[in-house]
């Protein structure tokens, strides 16, 4: 029994295969990385350890290309992104609360509802979307990327639970005593308490958006309206050998190093939403 | 005016809060997957300028996609999420134990928690494009392995279909087993350790713990990601279309079944788009059903634990 206390072979190999995984993860981000500093020329004549000096030249060229607005593509992207954060969270927030605090008739019936939805797929409407938003006039605009966020089952699935868990109603039975509206103990007393579960939910939704490629796909035409996974697939066209591939991997860094800098910053604070969000306890 | 009432009824507040999420629901998902069914039963399509239909032809578009090669795109799918999903659970399985055991003492967990999750936060499609080009023929994958030696001339990875399929199901592996080994560890120090400590002072060994205590615990969660991961896959869409231009190549082997949607959208195939549809929404209608059984069960088993109150 006592051998077992300690295995050291076993930590070993458990070691060594975590540094195989950790390189498997690093490497190609690494290789991105170096490349993305690398002149057109210096790319051609093969793979290289270590970074060029053609990082700033690179991204002029990327920032500067008539062809490929990819200005446009990161504020596009922003905007999206960071509306869809604001709305997805709000709103959730907001239903979650209803379902929490009130017992109303259609309870049951609605929250049943939301959990049958829970992981279906946005794919199978998506004829039936584009359809609809033609007739509304909202094709090739950025709202119908932004606006069906407010109805986000699984975001809502992480409010309730967050609710259930930190939230006593006698908080709100006091607010009600001292008169506050329903709808300013929302904003007042009941966001301020949701705010980790709000800060994580912000953090995933904005990062799901800033990667969605189908539904912008099909939604944007014009190229200054189009977001950036839309530009990056634009480089896979057939002309793709032409290309100068310093841009190509500044521009695929533009689109991936931001995410993971924000990630590093947050990483400890991120990890553990996975597990909030995922099958609880 | 003060009324001796002592309650009010604050019930109708409920649909004022919910209102919202469902108006929305209603309009950008419900509508649209009436519309979606309502059209599956029409020959409607655009060629050019020129719109045909809608013709009501009943069943006329299940059937042609069910002789058209809807089945090789169903294989397809389901061949690059298997040899993905296999070693994504099995990694997991053991990284999540490993985690786990303190008599391991693993070192520097934070790091590599941090360094496993982060290809599940990459941009799919920036991802794809960076695989095309790194694993393209004259690309730094190639001329490091001759560099090296290792081969001489070099590997055309897009031109075979395993080729393909392994990089799909690679970059699949990739972006998802951190996920998972972070949810079934949460699962794992979900165990009483009052178990696992009894189990030590029996003398059990490492493996005797892992199949006899933790693996019939997590059950129900191992079930959860099976089920959650089939209906990624049946979404799989991004790194193929990126990776291999949307053709799906070499010879469609890597055509996904949103890729064939997909095309069928671009092209303005109201009718086929429509029937492809409503195939997809049953087998993620039954999927869904299940994830939604395991949810109440969960909830129910709780309410029992932390009933009385």
């Amino acid at each position: 029994m006592m051998e077992e206390k300690k295995s050291p072979a076993r930590s070993a190999l458990a070691h060594v295969v975590l540094i195989i995984l950790t390189f498997f993860c690093l490497f190609f981000f690494y290789l991105l990385v170096v490349n993305a500093t690398r002149s057109h020329v210096d790319l051609q004549k093969g793979f290289s350890i270590l970074p060029g000096d053609a990082f700033v030249k690179n991204l002029n060229s990327v920032l500067s290309d008539g062809t490929l607005p990819v200005v446009n593509g990161i504020i596009n992207s922003l905007v999206v992104s960071s509306l869809c954060a604001a709305i997805c969270t709000y709103f959730s927030a907001l239903t979650a609360y209803g379902l929490y605090a009130y017992d109303f008739k259609l309870k049951k019936v609605a929250f049943t509802f939301i959990m049958a939805i829970l992981v279906m797929p946005t794919q199978v409407t998506a004829m039936g979307f584009l359809r609809l938003i033609t007739g509304m006039g909202m094709y090739d605009t950025l709202l119908p990327l932004i606006i069906p966020s407010m109805a986000s089952p699984a975001v809502f699935y992480f409010m309730h639970s967050y609710l259930r868990s930190s939230l006593p109603m006698s908080l709100v039975e006091a607010a009600r005593i001292d008169g506050s509206g329903e709808f300013r103990t929302f904003n007042h007393i009941v966001l301020p308490i949701m705010k980790p579960a709000i800060a994580v939910q912000a953090i995933f939704t904005f990062v799901g958006s800033w990667n969605n490629y189908f539904v912008p796909a099909l939604v944007l035409q014009t190229k200054s309206k189009m977001t950036l996974p839309i530009l990056i697939a634009t480089l896979r066209g057939s002309d793709y050998m032409n290309f100068d591939m310093g841009k190509v991997y500044m521009l695929i860094a533009i689109a991936i190093v931001p995410i993971i800098i924000v990630y590093l910053i947050l990483s400890r604070f991120i990890i553990e939403g996975v597990t909030l969000g995922g099958v609880k306890e | 005016m003060n009324t001796k009432k002592k309650r009010i009824d604050y019930s109708k507040w409920g649909y004022f809060f919910i209102a919202p999420f469902f108006i929305c629901f209603f309009i950008f998902s419900l509508i649209p997957l009436v519309d979606t069914i309502r059209y599956s039963f029409f020959e409607y399509y655009a060629t050019g300028l020129k719109e045909i239909g809608p013709n009501f032809v009943g069943l006329a578009n299940y059937r042609e996609l069910l002789e058209s090669d809807l089945g090789k795109y169903s294989w397809n799918t389901f061949v690059m999420w298997i040899i993905g999903f296999i070693p994504q659970i099995v990694i997991a399985l053991i990284l999540a134990s490993w985690f786990t055991d303190h008599r391991l003492k693993i070192h520097a967990q934070g790091f590599f928690k941090v360094v496993i999750y982060l290809p599940n936060l990459i941009m799919a499609s920036a991802f794809a494009m960076l695989f095309f080009t790194l694993f393209s023929e004259v690309g730094p994958i190639n001329s490091m392995l001759m560099q090296f030696g290792i081969i001489h001339e070099p590997i055309k990875f897009l031109a075979s279909v395993a080729g393909s399929r392994l990089l799909v199901a690679a970059m699949n592996f990739l972006m998802w087993f951190g996920n998972t080994t972070i949810m079934l560890m949460a699962a794992i120090m979900g165990i009483s350790p009052d178990i696992f400590e009894a189990a030590e002072l029996d003398g059990c060994t490492h493996r005797q713990r892992f199949f006899y205590i933790t693996l019939p615990l997590i059950r129900p969660i191992l079930a959860y990601s099976l089920i959650t991961s089939l209906i990624g896959g049946l979404q799989m869409f991004d790194v193929p279309q990126i990776l291999t231009g949307g053709k799906g190549i070499p010879d469609r082997t890597t055509m996904t079944l949103i890729m064939f949607l997909n095309q069928h959208l671009k092209a303005k195939n109201y009718g086929m788009a429509g029937a492809l549809s409503v195939y997809l929404f049953i087998v993620s209608a039954i999927l869904c059903a299940i994830v939604y059984k395991m949810m109440s069960d969960e909830d129910g088993n709780k309410k029992k634990k932390t009933g009385g109150k």
